[in-house]
């Protein structure tokens, strides 16, 4: 009875002491882990972050990328108007002609919407309801502004040689050369056809109806604005990278995954520098092989297959020679006993049990390479990549950066879905096949 | 029916099989390679510099480097010590960013684990988020950000975190599927809230998993930290940039910055595999890598 009691009251405390120890551990981790997060937040200065964040940019890239603003400007040195649309050379309207919102003449009446009108001519008004009528006459002398007899609002901003009047409907800027006027609308503007095809403005009907269905293609493909046949090569070159590279990879590190494979490759020595090669390509890591494969072959969608083809050529050698590794002796022994030479055996003992592991990784990869190619193709300059980094630099084709966005996301999409259901096609058919 | 079928039936109807089948493999097989050299005569054709003339240059700029290396080797240890700022810098965008990833995708797998989600009908929508967070290039993110917010590492932490979350949210709940429910099932009958059914009942099951895939994740995160650099993030990859132009003579710095690179990647990678092995395989489990 005794020892009983003094076992249990032992064991008792030892449930106890592991108990106080399994808390303190618990207890431990968070803390850790929420003074390296606290660490980090200093280092990288989490806190002044509310000084840099630049709203204007934050207004600018929201407002940009689900609307457009046509510019009406008049020249006012000549009395020419150039109306254009996001303002670039590539969406200007031909010398007379104009939206049905502008009637050009002596004076320029723009229609803003909600009873907004400004008149651009050598006296420039805007009549802004629930204010008044603002007149100026530009010239050498300055901006000659009148505003109606009140203290001046915060959305005008007045000065000798320049006035500046933002509204809701529109944006009004004088200044001694030049008038412009800004209106605002929702949507991509000239996003199937600029404003030189003549099949701009046509509905989907009216287009259908046309016949010349080359030409409607033309226009569309070549769009200056959007470049849709650029972007449609620049997805293909981002898939092809990721297409070469992964597949390029797989044939390669098959054979030398035999050769790193302890059940298979007899020489140590042999297995040892394949290994090594492995972990070597696999540790100088894609940025550095991108970095030395464009010096050899310049920027472009071969040094970004490349560049995934050395990479993964260490990740799947390293895979594919564990598979090995874990192959089940029984069935090349059952396929040796019926007498096969070891070809055969190689054939129906091991591939069958390493095609599913193999083949799931490499469409594995074969996704994420995807998104691997497109930052590779920002780096090396190629692909999708390329053309995202590039409208973000210029810092004003917000549309457009929103729209390779979308376009990335569905190509990585469509990629996961197509690997996915080629993963299931090809392993299922694999283990009905045997 | 069937067991009228005599044996020869089967054996012609077994090697019909076979033929057919052959045959579909030899079209893939022959369509696969079809794909294989277009697409490599299509990169070729529209890449700067051509395969075959650029073949022979491959190694000029490692020469290069190595070269101006070794002339200038005793250099080295002080560029090592000169970059090891932005090197902790890297490694710890990439730890914030797989811890403060890994946290959000513990919750987001638990709410997007049919049978687990306190609300079945976020199930859905929220996978779909995880996936969208999962498709997007970090690159996309961050270049984005750096805009916003400035250069620095702050643009790359949230890029690589937004991504861990979609990345690990799947794999979680994948680990998750797999838990069982019957101690989920018994401290619900004792009156368990939600959390405390799962951070009693499900997460003792799920951890060891869910750290080895978040040890995994860090892995690549370290590299996708480093490639971020390069596009104006911060850390040791801006430094490769600058120190690489032509004509800056930094070619050794350069040098330093790929070993210290590399280097990294390969301790990571071999301390995160040894404790992966240990999570997924116990104590006793040596030696053999698993596959992952």
């Amino acid at each position: 009875m005794t020892d009983l009691t003094a076992s249990n009251s032992t064991t008792r405390q030892t449930a106890h002491r592991s108990f106080r120890h399994k808390r303190i551990a618990a207890l431990t981790a968070p803390v850790l882990i929420l003074a390296y997060l606290t660490y980090v937040f200093v280092a990288f200065d989490v806190a002044g972050l509310g000084d840099r964040i630049n709203v204007s940019n934050m207004k600018t890239l929201v407002a940009d990328s689900y609307s457009y603003k046509t510019h009406v400007a008049r020249d006012n040195r000549n009395g020419e108007m150039e109306i254009a649309i996001e303002g670039e050379r590539k969406g200007r309207y031909a010398p007379g002609q104009a939206p049905s919102w502008v009637s050009l003449g002596e004076t320029t009446r723009v229609e803003l919407g909600n009873g907004h009108v400004v008149e651009l001519g050598p006296e420039v008004t805007y009549d802004v309801p629930g204010y008044g009528l603002i007149t100026a006459t530009p010239g050498r002398s300055g901006v000659n502004a009148t505003l109606p007899e009140s203290p001046l609002p915060e959305w005008i901003n007045a000065s000798k040689n320049r006035l500046a009047v933002t509204t809701d409907a529109g944006r009004l800027t004088i200044t001694r050369n030049r008038a412009e006027v800004f209106r605002y609308f929702n949507g991509w503007e000239l996003f199937f056809f600029t404003l030189d095809s003549p099949y701009y403005g046509l509905s989907p009907l009216e287009l259908l109806r046309s016949g010349d269905y080359g030409a409607i293609w033309q226009d569309f493909w070549t769009n200056k604005m959007w470049r849709h046949g650029d972007v449609v090569w620049a997805l293909v070159e981002t898939v092809l990278m990721a297409f070469l590279g992964t597949f390029g990879a797989a044939m390669i590190a098959l054979p030398l995954g035999f050769l790193a494979a302890k059940n298979f490759s007899p020489l140590g020595g042999l297995r040892f520098a394949a290994r090594r090669l492995f972990d070597f390509l696999r540790g100088v890591d894609g940025l550095i092989w991108t970095i030395v494969l464009s010096r050899a072959f310049g920027p472009g969608p071969l040094t970004g297959s490349l560049a995934i083809l050395l990479t993964d050529t260490g990740t799947f050698g390293k895979i594919f020679s564990e598979a090995l590794e874990n192959v089940d002796d029984k069935q090349i022994e059952g396929i040796a006993s019926t007498g096969a030479a070891p070809v055969q055996r190689y054939r129906f003992g091991v591939i069958p049990q390493i095609t599913p592991v193999l083949l799931s990784q490499v469409l594995y990869y074969l996704e994420s390479n995807t998104r691997s190619a497109t930052i590779i193709g920002a780096i090396t300059g190629g692909g999708i990549g390329l053309l995202l980094t590039q409208a973000i630099i210029t810092q004003k084709d917000w549309e457009e950066v929103s729209y390779y966005i979308v376009l990335i996301i569905l190509m990585v999409v469509a990629m996961d879905s197509f690997s996915g259901w080629l993963r299931r096609k090809l392993i299922s058919g694999t283990e009905a096949g045997h | 029916m069937h067991q009228n079928t005599t044996a020869p039936d089967i054996t012609s109807d077994y090697l019909a099989h076979t033929r057919q089948k052959r045959v579909m493999n030899m079209i893939l097989l022959i369509v696969f390679v079809a794909l294989l050299i277009g697409g490599f005569g299509t990169a070729n054709a529209r890449n700067a510099g051509g395969f075959w003339n650029g073949l022979p240059n491959v190694f000029d700029f490692p020469a290069d480097v190595l070269g101006e290396a070794w002339e200038r080797i005793h250099l080295l240890p002080s560029y090592f010590v000169k970059y090891l700022p932005s090197l902790i810098e890297t490694v710890n965008i990439a730890g914030a960013a797989t811890l403060i990833g890994a946290l959000f995708a513990f919750f987001a797998a638990l709410l997007a684990t049919r049978g687990l989600a306190p609300a079945p009908r976020l199930v859905g929508p929220l996978r779909r988020l995880l996936d969208v967070l999962r498709a997007v290039p970090e690159i996309v993110i961050a270049l984005v950000l750096i805009f916003l917010l400035g250069g620095g590492p702050v643009p790359a932490m949230i890029a690589i975190a937004l991504h861990t979350v979609g990345a690990l949210g799947k794999l979680f709940s994948e680990v998750n599927e797999n838990a069982s429910l019957k101690p989920v099932d018994g401290l619900e009958s004792v009156g368990a809230g939600w959390l405390q059914r799962m951070v009693l009942g499900v997460v003792p099951q799920v951890a060891p998993n869910y750290l080895s895939y978040a040890l995994l994740r860090f892995e690549i995160n370290i590299r996708a930290s480093a490639i971020l650099g390069f596009v104006g993030a911060g850390g040791i990859g801006y430094d490769l940039r600058n120190t690489m132009s032509w004509g800056q003579g930094k070619f050794d710095e350069a040098a330093a910055i790929f070993l210290l690179i590399f280097g990294t990647i390969i301790i990571v990678d071999q301390v995160s595999s040894h404790f992966r092995n240990r999570l997924t395989h116990g104590r006793a489990y040596e030696d053999k890598g698993a596959i992952l």
